[in-house]
């Protein structure tokens, strides 16, 4: 079964402002998590400065033996990611479910500062019951 | 797949949850009336109100950006319409239209068609200069700015004071490109 082993945001400036892993699979620790996210934002950042393509806004999938790496970058510069089993699908519309809460359940609790680390219980609810519903590839919108 | 490109404010606003507009209201307005209390000046409140409304809007673009499924825009042209046609429906359930542009495109009037905020509102003598929905203002400079395009928004015409509508001016002040700033080579 595909599965997505975890999850990263980044805010704009390059700072890890959330993370989690889902099943046993890629677990790390915080220091490997934090060097993940500022090596993929510096990343991303240059890809944008390499790629041939006018207007292109960076790396949106990275296809490795062991795993897939899908990001999707808001036009406010945050960054989403997924890391996931190879070949996964779904995984934008999973990126985009979990933009929409976000917006929801981070931005729009009052007592959440802006750029600053996620924590933010509903968020955490309802972010595994979205993951879990793609592990049951229920997600085809 | 999910390129299906912006969806229109009638079904978004459809499809959020919605509180009783009298509520709303009558909120906005206890605020405004508890700020006159603290501050007592008018001049204060207008500043407050737009720099709450400021904080509103640095949150609620990415909610406009995500539910409205949105693209860059191309021009600022594009960007006004947006918020004109879309955004004013999807928070507020009105329309806007968009006019008075001036020649290098950086600049238009916001006509508002209704005003759910002004319900049940008469300005008091007490309360000249003050722009009662001056928070509108600063939700836009604010949205704005977290796309990077550095905004003036301000009143030009409002019922309240006597003129014949609801008209926001939008100045375009500078934009600040996405980039890293990689100065490498100079």
């Amino acid at each position: 079964m595909a599965a997505v082993y975890s999850l990263f945001i980044i805010n704009k400036s390059g700072g890890l402002i959330f993370y989690k892993d889902y099943g046993s699979s890629g677990r790390m620790d915080t220091n490997d998590s934090l060097r993940v996210a500022s090596l993929w934002h510096s990343m991303h950042a240059i890809s944008q400065q390499l790629s041939p393509t006018v207007g292109c806004s960076g790396i949106e999938l990275l296809e490795a033996d062991t795993f897939d790496l899908h990001c999707f970058q808001s036009l406010t510069g945050t960054k989403f990611f997924v890391v996931s089993e190879p070949g996964t699908q779904h995984m934008e519309a999973l990126l985009k479910v979990i933009y929409e809460l976000y917006t929801d359940y981070v931005l729009k609790n009052p007592f959440y500062e802006m750029e600053m680390p996620i924590r933010c219980e509903l968020f955490d609810l309802n972010l595994s019951q979205a993951v879990q519903k793609d592990r049951v590839a229920l997600l085809g919108r | 797949m999910p390129t299906a490109g912006p969806r229109s404010g009638d079904a978004i606003f459809a499809n959020v949850e919605r509180v009783n507009a009298e509520l709303f209201t009558l909120t906005y307005g206890a605020i405004v009336r508890q700020l006159l209390t603290d501050l007592e000046e008018v001049e204060e409140v207008n500043k407050q109100l737009d720099q709450m409304g400021y904080n509103i809007g640095t949150r609620l673009i990415d909610e406009f950006l995500a539910k409205a499924n949105i693209s860059r825009c191309v021009d600022f042209k594009e960007t006004a319409e947006m918020i004109a046609k879309v955004g004013f429906k999807m928070f507020l359930g009105v329309t806007a239209s968009v006019t008075n542009w001036d020649i290098e495109g950086t600049c238009c009037n916001m006509v508002l068609e209704e005003n759910p905020l002004v319900d049940f509102v008469e300005l008091p003598d007490t309360c000249q200069g003050l722009y009662y929905c001056n928070v509108l203002c600063g939700v836009i400079r604010g949205a704005l700015e977290m796309v990077s395009m550095k905004t003036e928004v301000t009143w030009v015409r409002d019922v309240l004071r006597g003129d014949d509508s609801y008209e926001l001016q939008v100045k375009l002040l500078k934009q600040v490109p996405q980039e890293y700033p990689y100065k490498d080579d100079e």
